[in-house]
């Protein structure tokens, strides 16, 4: 008869390291002074790292809670897309190229330390830093609609600040006509920008770019957060772009640089298929994607196969108010 | 090269095991596939899921279908040759729910869009022109109906060198840039069809010498 296990160590409910506590351990280890003793153990880590490197090294990504104010103008009555459907259903190829790989490979991803710099045709470049980018500007919580250019949609509370703001406190210069915006590029990090096959093959770093008054129209914001917490990885920590009246993939992630030009700055998209992928992408539902339909379009919330979830797109995602700045403009040639 | 000189056999009892197996499997999944995606266990976009899903393994099947003659010259055996229309009838079943689940699920049932996506986008044109084709295979595959055709059932039958190809298209097209999945899928089709090359050229060569004898003569 096989002898029955007895633990050496016993532990009861209240030995239990608290989770916050926890979940704060390095922080924890620094305040009390342990500088020098963490600096030896994350050595001793590297020498062992063939065997438990993983679990030393890369410490998974943490969502902490922000404080905001909730505009009633932006707090739109459409069902959200729950939670775990936005932070698990991505486009974010610098870490692969199905939905799901974002969310799998960008765990460890490293957003603090942060530079964000705004620069170019300015009179007083910035640089904002990790701290900076949640402290500098009040927050507030904006439901947006997001049109992927792909014919699907969610509605997601965003928390973050407008563009404008940024940009104000930079200075444009006169001549300052558009802004380019680049995705951070670590191919360390980012296995999407190491391997042509898991990142699609496109060229790294992802750019943007939008025309100034685009960018400083009060509905484009830069977003720092999701459902109340600060961004996971996978949908652009620590920074990124959001501009609900145009397709999803202008939306910028992982921001690192703003710079004011006054030319047209190339974008990821138009420069890997133009005749597909447009510098303005406004949501348009008369304007086919030369493959598919984008006069519908199916609404991620909850529901399996059988919930019927496409609905009709709305000219500029239904945001109408941004219409006067295209007026006169061929929109099925400025696609 | 054969791996060996005896012919490999499965007992009547190993054959109607297998072939039970494949059906388990292959329905199965099928059919768990539609039960997961109706009651919303596949992830964030079961409409997604369930057109790559099918797709995809249309794919894999109709690539084990082409590796089973080439299988049962190398091994050698006639065994792989009697599997060889259940596993593709299967590759059109899957891919049948491909389009069941983008008319239904994908554009659902807006039939004026239905229509129009299917005429007028060409990676569309061309997934339907390989699923009509492996309509055509599967509907002609009664041994009644093999025997009335006779020769044209083999002219009829080769059209799956046309459609792994087409097949493959409509999958590389799908996507949004080049360097994705489909590259290996190409690859490995190239290979599934290399020993089928192999036999083309030689043939063609064969006819070319019979061609030009008499005129030599």
């Amino acid at each position: 008869m096989p002898k029955p296990f007895k633990p050496s160590v016993k532990l009861n409910d209240n030995d239990v390291t608290n989770e916050s506590v926890y979940m704060n351990r390095r922080s924890l280890l620094k305040s009390m002074g342990f500088v020098g003793a963490s600096a030896l153990l994350a050595k001793s880590a590297n020498a062992a790292g063939w065997f438990w490197g993983d679990d030393e090294e890369k410490s998974p990504f943490q969502s902490k809670p922000l404080s905001f104010t909730q505009p009633p103008k932006f707090q739109i009555s459409e069902t959200r897309t729950p939670e775990n459907k936005v932070t698990t259903y991505n486009n974010f190829y610098e870490f692969g190229t199905s939905k799901d790989a974002p969310a799998k490979n960008a765990t460890a991803f490293q957003t603090n330390p942060w530079t964000l710099k705004v620069d170019g045709l300015v009179n007083k470049p910035l640089t904002l830093d990790y701290d900076a980018l949640t402290s500098r500007f009040p927050l507030e919580e904006r439901i947006y609609r997001l049109r992927c250019v792909e014919a699907w949609s969610m509605v997601v509370p965003w928390v973050g600040f407008e563009l404008a703001s940024l940009i104000k406190q930079a200075d444009p210069m006169m001549s300052a006509k558009y802004v380019a915006f680049e995705t951070l590029y670590d191919s360390d990090q980012m296995p999407g920008q190491r391997s042509r096959f898991m990142g699609g093959g496109i060229d790294y770093p992802y750019v943007e770019g939008l025309r100034l008054d685009e960018a400083m129209h009060p509905l484009t914001m830069m977003a720092v957060g999701l459902y109340g917490k600060t961004l996971p990885p996978q949908n652009g920590a620590p920074i990124r772009l959001v501009v609900p009246w145009k397709y999803g993939f202008k939306s910028i992630k992982s921001v690192v640089r703003i710079r004011l030009t006054d030319k047209e700055p190339p974008t990821t998209w138009n420069r890997l298929a133009s005749n597909e992928y447009g510098f303005y992408a406004n949501v348009n539902p008369n304007v086919s994607h030369p493959r598919w339909s984008q006069a519908s379009e199916r609404r991620i919330t909850t529901g399996g196969l059988l919930a019927r979830n496409r609905i009709e797109t709305q000219m500029f995602n239904g945001y109408t108010e941004v219409a006067p700045m295209y007026e006169g403009m061929n929109l099925s040639r400025y696609y | 090269m054969p791996l060996r000189k005896k012919p490999f056999r499965l007992s009547i009892w190993q054959r109607r095991t297998l072939k039970a197996i494949i059906h388990g499997a292959a329905s199965g999944y099928l059919f768990w596939l539609f039960y997961a995606g109706v009651n919303d266990l596949l992830g964030p976009d079961p409409v997604e899921v369930l057109i790559n899903e099918t797709g995809i393994w249309a794919i894999h099947i109709l690539l084990f279908t082409l590796a089973l003659s080439p299988l049962a010259k190398w091994l050698p055996s006639p065994e792989p040759m009697q599997f060889r229309r259940m596993v593709g009838v299967y590759s059109f079943v899957y891919a049948f729910a491909h389009l069941f689940t983008y008319v239904f699920f994908e554009l659902q049932l807006d039939m004026a869009l239905v229509l129009s996506e299917i005429v007028s986008r060409p990676y569309i044109v061309v997934g339907m022109i390989a699923l009509i084709l492996l309509l055509a295979l599967t509907a002609t595959s009664f041994k009644r109906i093999q025997r009335k055709m006779g020769k044209r059932w083999q002219s009829l039958h080769n059209t799956v060198y046309l459609i792994l190809p087409l097949a493959l298209l409509h999958f590389s097209w799908s996507q949004k840039t080049f360097w994705q999945e489909p590259v290996w899928y190409w690859l490995i089709g190239l290979i599934v069809l290399s020993p089928r090359v192999k036999m083309w050229m030689v043939k063609r060569q064969r006819n070319r010498k019979r061609k030009t004898k008499p005129q030599l003569a």
